[in-house]
C-alpha cells in the first residue's frame, strides 16, 4: 500500500478529531494516542511559535494566550506550503482582520501587515542604494520625467490606525504613552542596508511613493500625490526617499532628440 | 564524482543569530558551525551576511530539515535546487539530512515524521538520496531520527535500514546519540545494542543535544527530542562510549530551543571536545 500510511499519519496531524492512524503502535499500547499528539504538537506548537517570531507586536497586543488560540486556527486552516518558513505567515493578517474575536482591535489586522512587511524587507535581496551625490549631479530639467527604481526592500504599508506609532512602542522602538492623536498611518519600511527601517511617510508620500514603484516617472508620482493628499510637498518627500536609502537606480530619461519619430 | 563530507574531527556548533556578535568578536575555541538550510534560502539581508563571516572563519556544515527525503512522493524539486544554490555559494565542508519526512501533499509539517521501514519505504529512500547527491554533487549524511512510536508494517530494523541506504547510495550517516537515546527510551530497547550494531565506520558526524521527559499513554516514561537543555549524562556516556571505538568524529552541540548564552554553548562544545582530546591521546600513545 504505497504511501497510504502517510497520507492517513499527515491528515490526523492537522485534524486533532480524527483517529490516531492505523499501523501505529508503541511497544506498551496498541493504539499510543498520547505518543501519536507528540507530532500533532510539534507541528502546531512549532508553527504558533514561527509565527510569534514574525508577529511579535501583535502577540504584545492580544496577550501570549489570545495569540497562540488565534494562530492555532490560523495553522489548521492555512498550514505553510513550503519549508521557508521565514515567509510562513503572510496570509495571517487578513486572517487576522476576519478573526471574529480580535474585533475589538480594528487595527490589529494593519499591525500584522506592518510585521509581515518587516520580515520580507530583512529577507529581501541586497541593493546598493543610491546616494545623495548622483541625486545632486541630476539635470534640473528632466528632473520630471525621472524614474526610480525601488530598493527592493521597501513596502508601504497604508493604514487609517497610527499603526507605526502602535508598533514602535509595543517593540521597545518607542516608550509607551497614551496616543493622543488617534489618526491614520503610513508606514514605509526598507532595509536599505543591513537594518529594517520603519517610518511614518508624510501626507501624500505612499501615494508618491507607490505610483514610483510602478515605474511611474517623478512628475507623475507627484500628481499622484497631490491628487492623494494636497499637503504633499515634493522637495521633503524626495529627501526622504534618498535619505532613507529607497533608490537603487535613477532611470534617467534619453534626450528626446534622439527619440525615433 | 561527488565531493565527499569532509568536516574536521572538533566539536562544533549550531549556529545562532543571537550568538553572531559574541561569535564574530574574537576566534572560538571551536572546529566547525551547522546552520538549518532553509534559514538561509532568502534573497539577501543580514542572514546571508553573518553566513558569509562565519563561512570565510569556520569551516561549515549545512543541514538541511525540509528536503522530506522519507516522503513516498517524489523529492521537491524547487527545494532541492536552493539546496543546490546554498552549497554553490557556500561549498560547506558537509551538507546533511533526515531519515525522515516534513512535507505531504504540499504541505509542510515543520516537524521530523517517521516512517515505517520497509523494503518499498528502502527503495524509494535509496531513490532520494541518489537523487540529492547528483543533484548537489556531494555525498550527503543520512541522519538517525528520534521517534516516539513505531509502525506494525516495519519489517527492518532502523539501523539496517540506514545501512543500507548508506551501502546503496555511498551516502555517509550522520550518528545523533540523543536521537538514539530517546528512541530506545521510548521504544524500550537497549542503546548500546543499537550502538553496537550501528555500522560506524559510515559515520561521518556525530549530533548531541538535549531532550525533555514526559510519560506516554500508560505512564512510561516518553522523551522528547527538544534540543532545549544540557545534554544528559546518559547521553555524554553513549557517546564516550562510541568516540572510544572510533577515534575523533566531528561533533555538534545542537541547542535550537531556550537558546543559552554563548559562553554556556561553547562550554558544551568543549566537554565534547575534550572527549575528542582524550581519545585522539589514547589512539596516539
Amino acid at each position: 500500500m504505497p504511501a497510504s500510511f502517510q497520507t492517513s499519519f499527515a491528515d490526523a496531524l492537522l485534524d486533532a478529531d480524527r483517529p490516531i492512524p492505523h499501523g501505529v503502535t508503541a511497544h506498551n499500547a496498541a493504539s499510543p494516542a498520547r505518543r501519536f499528539a507528540v507530532y500533532r504538537n510539534n507541528v502546531v506548537s512549532s508553527l504558533v511559535k514561527a509565527l510569534g517570531r514574525r508577529f511579535p507586536v501583535v502577540e504584545q497586543l492580544v496577550g501570549a494566550e489570545f495569540f497562540a488560540a488565534m494562530a492555532r486556527v490560523f495553522v489548521t486552516e492555512q498550514p505553510p506550503r513550503s519549508p521557508l518558513l521565514a515567509t510562513y505567515g503572510d496570509g495571517f493578517p487578513a486572517f487576522v482582520a476576519t478573526f471574529a474575536p480580535a474585533r475589538d482591535l480594528p487595527y490589529l489586522a494593519d499591525v500584522a501587515r506592518l510585521e509581515a512587511a518587516r520580515t520580507r524587507a530583512y529577507h529581501a535581496a541586497d541593493a546598493a542604494p543610491v546616494g545623495a551625490d548622483r541625486f545632486a549631479k541630476l539635470d534640473y530639467e528632466v528632473a520630471g520625467d525621472l524614474r526610480i527604481a525601488m530598493h527592493p526592500s521597501a513596502e508601504i504599508v497604508r493604514s487609517p490606525f497610527p499603526i507605526v506609532t502602535i508598533w514602535a512602542m509595543n517593540s521597545g522602538e518607542q516608550q509607551l504613552a497614551p496616543l493622543e492623536n488617534w489618526r491614520g498611518e503610513d508606514a514605509l519600511v526598507a532595509r536599505p542596508l543591513l537594518d529594517v527601517q520603519v517610518r511614518t511617510l508624510p501626507p501624500g508620500g505612499a501615494a508618491f511613493l507607490l505610483a514610483l514603484a510602478t515605474g511611474r516617472s517623478i512628475g507623475e508620482a507627484t500628481e499622484a500625490a497631490l491628487a492623494d493628499d494636497p499637503d504633499f510637498d515634493l522637495t521633503c518627500n524626495l529627501a526622504g526617499l534618498i535619505g532613507s536609502g529607497l533608490a537603487r537606480d535613477i532611470i534617467i530619461p534619453e534626450p528626446k532628440g534622439r527619440r525615433q519619430p | 564524482m561527488l565531493t565527499a563530507s569532509h568536516l574536521p574531527a572538533c566539536a562544533g556548533v549550531g549556529f545562532k543569530p543571537v550568538h553572531a556578535s559574541d561569535i564574530l568578536a574574537s576566534p572560538q575555541p571551536v572546529g566547525f558551525f551547522e546552520v538549518h538550510a532553509e534559514n538561509y534560502m532568502g534573497a539577501g539581508g543580514p542572514p546571508h551576511a553573518q553566513l558569509t563571516a562565519l563561512r570565510e572563519r569556520y569551516a561549515l556544515s549545512v543541514h538541511g530539515v525540509g528536503l522530506s527525503i522519507g516522503s513516498m512522493r517524489p523529492l521537491d524539486r524547487a527545494h532541492l535546487a536552493r539546496l543546490k544554490r546554498l552549497c554553490d555559494r557556500y561549498q560547506p565542508e558537509s551538507f546533511s539530512e533526515h531519515l525522515a519526512w516534513s512535507s505531504h501533499d504540499d504541505i509542510y509539517f515543520n516537524d521530523l515524521l517517521p516512517l515505517p521501514y520497509t523494503q518499498e519505504t528502502l527503495a524509494r529512500i535509496i531513490e532520494h538520496v541518489d537523487e540529492v547527491q547528483t543533484v548537489l554533487g556531494r555525498q550527503m549524511l543520512l541522519e538517525n531520527p528520534a521517534t516516539y512510536l513505531r509502525f506494525s508494517e516495519s519489517t527492518i530494523p532502523e539501523v539496517d535500514f540506514l545501512n543500507q541506504v548508506a551501502e546503496h547510495t555511498g551516502c555517509g550517516l550522520l550518528l545523533d546519540i540523543n536521537n538514539v537515546f530517546v528512541s530506545a527510551t521510548n521504544h524500550d530497547s537497549e542503546p548500546l545494542a543499537y550502538l553496537d550494531s550501528f555500522p560506524l565506520d559510515r559515520v561521518r558526524e556525530i549530533h548531541l543535544g538535549g531532550h525533555a521527559e514526559e510519560t506516554d499513554d500508560v505512564g512510561a516514561p516518553l522523551l522528547i527530542d527538544t534540543h532545549g537543555s544540557p545534554i544528559s549524562a546518559g547521553v555524554w556516556a553513549l557517546y564516550k562510549h562510541v568516540i572510544t571505538r572510533t577515534g575523533s568524529i566531528a561533533t555538534l552541540i545542537e541547542w535550537d530551543n531556550d537558546i543559552p548564552d554563548w559562553p554556556t554553548l561553547r562550554a558544551e562544545a568543549a566537554m565534547a571536545q575534550d572527549v575528542l582530546s582524550t581519545a585522539s591521546r589514547l589512539s596516539a600513545a
